[in-house]
């Protein structure tokens, strides 16, 4: 303990907090990038998946393998295979890129399972009164369904946003200069691994835990609005 | 030079890659009753224990649902040692999938407390139950309908975790993988197969954990 | 020519069947009620008019016009020409009562937003809910829903009013206010076809009464008939049964 007072201000210098602010920075920024992108491809898989929306069934058995091979793969196996799958297409992709992809991969396959469970949770009636009012599918997605369905389907998102947050600690493997890739390099550097690590897991803690807060707050506050 | 999948070059491994599958569902099994057990303490401390004790215990819960499993581990691996405890890799994994494990188990049986109706006891009581007779044929059976879906998720969460022991060298699934991806250099193909065992394992442990909630508990909805 | 012609319609639920060879015709302006016990594929009739379930064999006449339930663009055009009023009232939860009544006729039909909302207040205050217009669903009391419901249909103008057991969810209280609406529109010569447990307004309002038991159509009659001599045991048991309370 004595010897982690003696080295912190050394630890907590001007050069390693900008480097420690950076990979923050890159934690957030691959995040943030990978769920975005990853639920907005679940978003369409999971219109795919709807049989009031999509009527070729052949489609929706797509929608749902995807969704059945990408959540049943570990962050680290599926980071590799995107790596090489880069590497034999050919692309010149920056580790962030692979990273990122990993990310959105993880999370489309979630998104689409989520949102559908939402979209489903939403009363069958509402579908049938769009539909003899002649509005299209998605007509009624947007108007009707989805205006009912934010307060089911943001909540879960966000809770598993905030694991792939975690999981992004495992890009560290291919080079990405986040958090943990950070905490390696000081380590390597002569720090200790208890300061090292110990300060990017608070630094992690800050980056989930608001988000863990407000997911939670919303499920309590969102979740019996307007909604039978 | 264009690069040719050739999958003929690693099905000599596909054995040895089902051996480490095995050391993956142990690996995550040791961890799930480790952190059950855990889990189980903890939640009965929130809902029962001693004030000082339960924030305490609230702390743990928060600080290992928000931070990554591979820095825990790190953390246990690199920095245990410099107060003199030093773990193997196996051990380091095994405990650190156990603690973090513990906290998700501890979130998900407080749910499973908290949902035992007041009523229903009542109604036993009424009935001329024993104490014994009310946890045996109404608390338990509850208790099991409620917590087999969460838990059963959470074992099949855990055995993909695992693969996290590779970066410390341990030899399960991912970790053999690692090892003929050395001496193959047919990277693609050998992940990819990784991949398929990954899928294959826990769509096998989807199937019988929904036969077994579906038998013992009469739970329709799907496993994971 | 009637306005609308069924003819020997059937259609199934995966395998089962819940229609058989369902004949009726309806004249325009006419009120025809079905009747029968539940299960008796009065409200499956209805969703099969609407397109809800595909029938697998009959066919179904518009004024004339012969129905392809296969064609979207065929189904878009009987659509408009029918409204329907649930027995859950299905109205958008998240939408006030105003634009309840005037999402249809601006997003589908496209009419100018203006003209619509004068006719949707209107509407509304035809049915007694000027009061309320900008209440949401879950704001309002089911009978109050059931009443926007039934201006959400007539905004659409529709030449046949389908009604699926309009009462039924509600408290016995507030039953009244609905009947009342429905008797107003009959008074002004709508065309509707009225699946209902309400025998007294049956009676009433219906100058032709069906009885459906089993997917099939049992009788057919005037509701003297149906009421007061029914031709068939299944008919004379039901009106006993639901009668004596």
């Amino acid at each position: 303990m004595a010897s982690l007072i003696e080295e912190a201000p050394r630890f907590f210098g001007y050069y390693n907090l900008i480097f420690l602010g950076q990979a923050f920075a890159y934690t957030a920024l691959l995040s943030l990038v990978g769920c975005g992108l990853g639920f907005l491809v679940g978003f369409g898989l999971a219109v795919l998946r709807n049989e009031r929306i999509v009527g070729f069934a052949p489609l929706r058995w797509f929608a749902t393998i995807y969704v059945e091979i990408f959540r049943r793969i570990p962050f680290l196996v599926k980071l590799m295979v995107v790596f090489f799958a880069f590497q034999l297409a050919g692309f010149d992709a920056s580790m962030f890129a692979v990273a990122a992809t990993t990310v959105a991969l993880s999370a489309s396959a979630f998104s689409a399972e989520n949102i559908r469970a939402g979209l489903e949770s939403v009363h069958r009636n509402q579908w049938d009164a769009a539909e003899t009012m002649n509005m299209g599918g998605l007509t009624a997605l947007r108007r009707v369904i989805l205006p009912q369905a934010w307060a089911i389907i943001i909540p879960p998102s966000m809770t598993y946003s905030v694991g792939l947050v975690k999981s992004t600690s495992i890009a560290s493997q291919i080079g990405v200069v986040e958090l943990t890739y950070a905490a390696k390099i000081l380590n390597q550097k002569g720090f200790s691994a208890a300061i090292c690590f110990g300060t990017i897991l608070i630094l992690y803690f800050i980056l989930c835990y608001p988000l863990n807060l407000f997911a939670s707050h919303l499920e309590r506050r969102l979740a019996p609005s307007r909604h039978r | 030079m264009a690069y040719t999948l050739q999958y003929g070059q690693v099905t000599p491994y596909l054995g040895y890659l089902a051996g480490g599958a095995w050391l993956a569902l142990q690996l995550a099994a040791i961890a799930f009753v480790i952190g059950w057990a855990i889990g189980l303490v903890c939640a009965s401390v929130l809902e029962y224990g001693p004030r000082p004790l339960r924030w305490l215990v609230k702390a743990y819960v928060v600080f290992f649902l928000n931070t990554p499993l591979l820095v825990q581990i790190f953390f246990l691996y690199f920095a245990l040692p410099d107060w003199g405890i030093v773990l193997g890799s196996y051990q380091a994994v095994l405990l650190g999938m156990a603690i973090n494990a513990g906290a998700y188990l501890t979130e998900i049986q407080r749910a499973g407390f908290r949902s035992i109706r007041k009523a229903e006891i009542e109604a036993a009581e009424t009935l001329g139950f024993s104490r014994i007779q009310i946890i045996r044929y109404v608390v338990l059976p509850h208790i099991g309908k409620v917590l087999f879906p969460p838990l059963s998720n959470q074992y099949i969460i855990l055995t993909m975790t695992t693969s996290i022991a590779a970066i410390f060298g341990v030899e399960e699934l991912t970790g053999r993988t690692y090892n003929i991806n050395a001496q193959t250099f047919r990277s693609f193909e050998i992940f990819s197969i990784a991949a398929l065992y990954y899928i294959a394992l826990t769509l096998v442990a989807s199937g019988a954990l929904y036969a077994v909630g579906r038998y013992f508990f009469r739970i329709k909805g799907k496993v994971f | 020519m009637p306005h609308l012609v069924i003819d020997r319609l059937s259609a199934n639920y995966g395998t089962a069947p819940v229609l058989q060879d369902v004949s009726l015709s309806v004249e325009r302006g006419e009120i025809v009620s079905i009747i029968g016990p539940s299960g008796s594929g009065k409200s499956t009739l209805l969703r099969v008019l609407t397109g809800l379930l595909k029938p697998h064999a009959g066919v179904v006449h518009v004024a004339g016009a012969q129905v392809d339930y296969g064609s979207a663009a065929a189904l878009k055009k009987v659509r408009d020409r029918f409204a329907v009023v649930f027995q859950q009232y299905n109205l958008f939860q998240n939408m006030t009562a105003l634009r309840n009544v005037t999402i249809a006729p601006t997003i589908v039909k496209k009419r100018d937003a203006a003209e619509v909302e004068r006719e949707a207040r209107a509407l509304l205050e035809k049915v007694g809910l000027s009061h309320r217009i900008d209440a949401y669903p879950d704001e309002l009391s089911g009978g109050q829903q059931q009443r926007v419901a039934i201006a959400r249909a007539l905004a659409l103008k529709p030449e046949i009013l389908l009604l699926d057991e309009v009462t039924s969810a509600l408290d016995p209280e507030l039953v009244a206010e609905v009947l009342d609406t429905i008797r107003v529109l009959a008074a002004e010569g709508m065309t509707m076809l009225i699946v209902s447990h309400e025998m007294g307004f049956v009676r009433e309002i219906s100058s032709k009464v069906v009885f459906m038991a089993d997917g099939k159509v049992v009788e057919v009659g005037p509701p003297q008939q149906i009421f007061d001599a029914p031709q068939t045991e299944r008919c004379a048991d039901f009106v006993r049964r639901i009668l004596r309370h």
